[in-house]
């Protein structure tokens, strides 16, 4: 007597649970990536699992605190290991709405990646996408303190480059400062050749040739 | 009495100013390039060919010039010809050309050496979208690496026209870099010597390009440094060691940069694989683990054969993974530098060290050719009695480092690194080969080579080889001339200029041409350098002619 009853849920569910179906989802697990050799197998024990962590999560959604793991329905399990599941209301007869599960899943990703050793990555809900964790953003950026410690450096060496040069030639007009008197006298007097005076000689015409003024005089200075 | 020129304390820093001048950023980027292009080993070929007949003799031509005329490049030529002026004046404008551009190529190896001390690396991870459900679009579409160097370094704009603003981070990096740059030429040259496809002819011609720029000549800083030679210096063999090491390092170089295009190659093939199992195993469903390697090519047929409508919405998404094609894309430049270069090394284990070494490497040999360009400009200027008696030698660098710097701005710019491929590519090339022309010419027939034979000879105590002697006077000449001639049959035949712009929608490099005043630009910078020679000549025979008419001096 009870044959008829269960022929007729299976049939609803049949139709309630199809790939593509309205508020269903596909979701896709790689767990031998994932896990390697530690891989467990995919087997009903695992599914009542998915399902208890789905119903969980429907529960913690406002006005779906009754929902129990036979509302939700897996189908079309692949060897991949992949599926479709859905989640059916009190009455058994309609499904709940694609976005309140979308928000419920996305809550608890952390919950259920951790209940199968999972990652983002490797327990995929297509077209549920998951909040990826924002990257370490520290208050200063790393390459200004850097950059800050670089830059006072060289200042630094600059600015003693510069005032080590200027204290070197200050000290060097300290010295000849003594030898400047004699030779001032003699720089007063125009030196005269022939009755021209060499500043004028020196001045216009002559060509200065830079080839032949080096200092290291092959011949010995006359 | 001439004040005493200052002078390297032993020849040994000469050497090394040298090695570290000519052994730059292209022994890194450019020659590894070229051996891929043009048949791996066998553009050794042509290279050291080109390197005995071309580089050598026109190195020691120039470094016998710099040490005999004791003078920079202004200097030098004009004692050799009072018309020859204009070669100076040439030299140190492309040298200035060349401050302002290269510097920023620094200035990005500082900004990436600062970003290597993150864990992960930024250019190994993409940031996230607006709404954090996935990775940024720009980033997914082209590759991390790319997305850090067009966005985050560059901030790229998608063409030419659109300049945006000035990027304060590279700029920041562009100050560094100069502060650097300064810090070194404060104390003058003396203390920058720190311790430094045959039938193909298109093969032929790049070889003697690779040599003629990798060397560095007609720049005015290989002048400048021999200037500060004691005049008995045997600088024939300093040119054969510096051209030889440098030569060395391009291949070393080359061999370092083919295993790093290998791994690269090889970690692409794999993640392409990967790709394309995790692509069929989703679409068909198949057991997770059940697709490898070695049996993709099989159940991709069985699938073919077994699914066809299902196949057939799958294949455009196929593709067809191969080493070889891998292997084949060579990259040259900036392209190489910090997208090839840091993609394989964010794989590698501990890649902050190899992160961190790598773009302290690139500092390196961006300061040192730096040093060598800011010495090509500042001994002309040093040497000149009318600027240093007004300024000294400290006051001089400043002004040439902050105006070079403050037009270096203009590339970090958005559309900055499109200025910064018109510089690279048109500022040095033709003007440099006319200015070494002239020089060779110049030195052997308005001079004598007899007469600069007798006085090397005088100065060094050795005869010239008939060696340098036939280069000097007949090949070397020749090779630049059929150089100059091909280069510029082929600027003329390609017709109008086009570059590659940064599409981010896409993710990759596009086509498109120049606009008008982008190749105004163009031809202004190769005009200006090149128009000197001549208008040197012009102007040193006027101002002859309004002396000769002057009323001559009482006697």
């Amino acid at each position: 007597m009870l044959w008829p009853l269960f022929l007729l849920v299976t049939a609803i569910h049949a139709e309630l649970c199809q790939p593509d179906a309205e508020n269903a989802f596909k979701v896709r697990l790689s767990i031998k990536t994932a896990l390697g050799d530690k891989a467990y197998a995919w087997d009903i024990n695992e599914e009542y699992l998915f399902r208890a962590m789905v119903a969980f999560s429907m529960r913690k959604v406002p006005k779906r605190e009754t929902t129990e793991i036979a509302h939700v329905l897996l189908c079309n399990v692949t060897q991949r290991v992949s599926f479709w599941f859905v989640v059916t209301d009190p009455s058994k007869n309609h499904t709940l709405p694609a976005a309140e599960i979308q928000s419920a899943i996305r809550m608890n990703r952390n919950r259920i990646n951790n209940a199968f050793s999972l990652s983002d990555q490797t327990l995929e809900f297509l077209k549920i996408p998951s909040t990826l964790a924002p990257p370490m953003d520290p208050s200063v950026p790393i390459w200004i303190i850097i950059f800050g410690v670089i830059f006072c450096i060289i200042i630094v060496a600059t600015t003693l480059l510069i005032l080590s040069g200027i204290w070197q030639s200050r000290r060097k007009n300290m010295e000849p400062s003594e030898m400047v008197d004699t030779e001032d006298k003699r720089e007063n007097m125009i030196t005269v050749e022939n009755g021209i005076p060499c500043d004028s000689l020196d001045a216009k015409g002559g060509h200065i040739n830079d080839a032949f003024m080096t200092e290291d005089e092959r011949l010995t200075p006359l | 009495m001439e004040k005493a020129r200052p002078q390297w304390a032993n020849p040994l820093q000469f050497v090394f100013a040298c090695i570290s001048y000519a052994v730059g950023l292209g022994n890194v980027w450019r020659f590894p390039y070229l051996c891929q292009m043009y048949g791996g080993g066998s553009f050794l070929i042509p290279y050291l060919i080109m390197l005995v007949v071309e580089g050598m003799p026109l190195l020691y031509m120039e470094l016998a010039v710099g040490q005999r005329m004791r003078q920079g490049s202004i200097g030098a030529w004009r004692t050799i010809s009072p018309y020859l002026g204009g070669v100076g004046v040439a030299s140190v404008l492309v040298s200035f050309f060349l401050s302002m551009y290269y510097n920023v190529i620094n200035a990005w190896a500082f900004w990436y050496l600062f970003h290597s001390f993150q864990n992960p690396l930024p250019w190994s991870v993409c940031p996230l979208n607006g709404n954090r459900t996935g990775y940024d679009a720009e980033c997914e579409a082209a590759s991390s690496t790319q997305y850090f160097w067009y966005r985050k370094t560059l901030n790229i704009s998608p063409s030419i026209q659109e300049s945006g603003a000035v990027q304060w981070e590279p700029a920041l990096c562009l100050i560094l870099a100069w502060l650097v740059v300064y810090l070194c030429i404060l104390r003058g040259t003396e203390s920058t010597g720190k311790v430094e496809q045959l039938a193909n002819p298109r093969t032929w011609i790049n070889a003697a390009t690779q040599i003629f720029f990798s060397l560095g000549l007609g720049f005015g800083s290989l002048i400048a440094f021999a200037s500060y030679n004691e005049p008995s210096n045997d600088c024939q063999k300093h040119a054969i060691i510096v051209s030889l090491i440098n030569s060395a390092t391009s291949i070393f170089a080359s061999i370092v940069t083919f295993s790093i295009y290998g791994f690269k190659a090889t970690f692409n093939y794999e993640n392409c694989l990967n790709k394309m199992i995790l692509l069929l195993t989703n679409s068909f469903d198949l057991e997770d683990g059940f697709l490898t390697a070695s049996n993709l090519e099989q159940v991709k047929d069985h699938l073919a054969s077994a699914y066809p409508s299902k196949y057939s919405e799958v294949l455009p998404y196929i593709k067809n993974c191969s080493l070889e094609s891998e292997l084949d894309t060579a990259v040259q430049g900036t392209g190489l530098a910090f997208i090839v270069y840091s993609e394989a090394i964010k794989n590698m284990e501990v890649s902050q060290l190899w992160s961190v070494l790598y773009f302290f490497m690139l500092l390196m040999l961006g300061i040192g050719s730096m040093l060598g360009n800011t010495a090509a400009i500042l001994t002309p200027l040093t040497d000149s009695k009318v600027i240093s008696s007004h300024l000294p030698k400290e006051v001089i660098s400043g002004l040439v480092c902050l105006i070079s710097c403050a037009v270096g701005m203009l590339f970090t710019m958005e559309a900055g690194n499109y200025w910064f491929d018109i510089f690279n590519d048109y500022a040095a090339t033709l003007s440099l080969l006319l200015i070494v022309l002239v020089e060779t010419i110049a030195v052997c027939y308005v001079y004598g080579l007899r007469r600069f034979e007798s006085d090397l000879k005088a100065m060094t105590g050795r005869a010239l080889s008939w060696y340098w002697k036939v280069m000097w006077a007949g090949v070397s000449p020749l090779l630049i001339v059929s150089l100059f001639a091909f280069y510029l049959s082929d600027y003329i035949l390609s017709g109008t200029l086009r570059y590659q712009a940064w599409d981010a929608f896409q993710g990759q490099l596009v086509t498109k041409d120049y606009p008008a005043y982008a190749l105004a630009v163009i031809g202004l910078l190769v005009a200006s350098s090149t128009m000197c020679i001549p208008l040197g000549a012009l102007g040193t025979f006027i101002t002859r002619h309004l002396k000769r008419g002057d009323p001559a001096p009482v006697a």
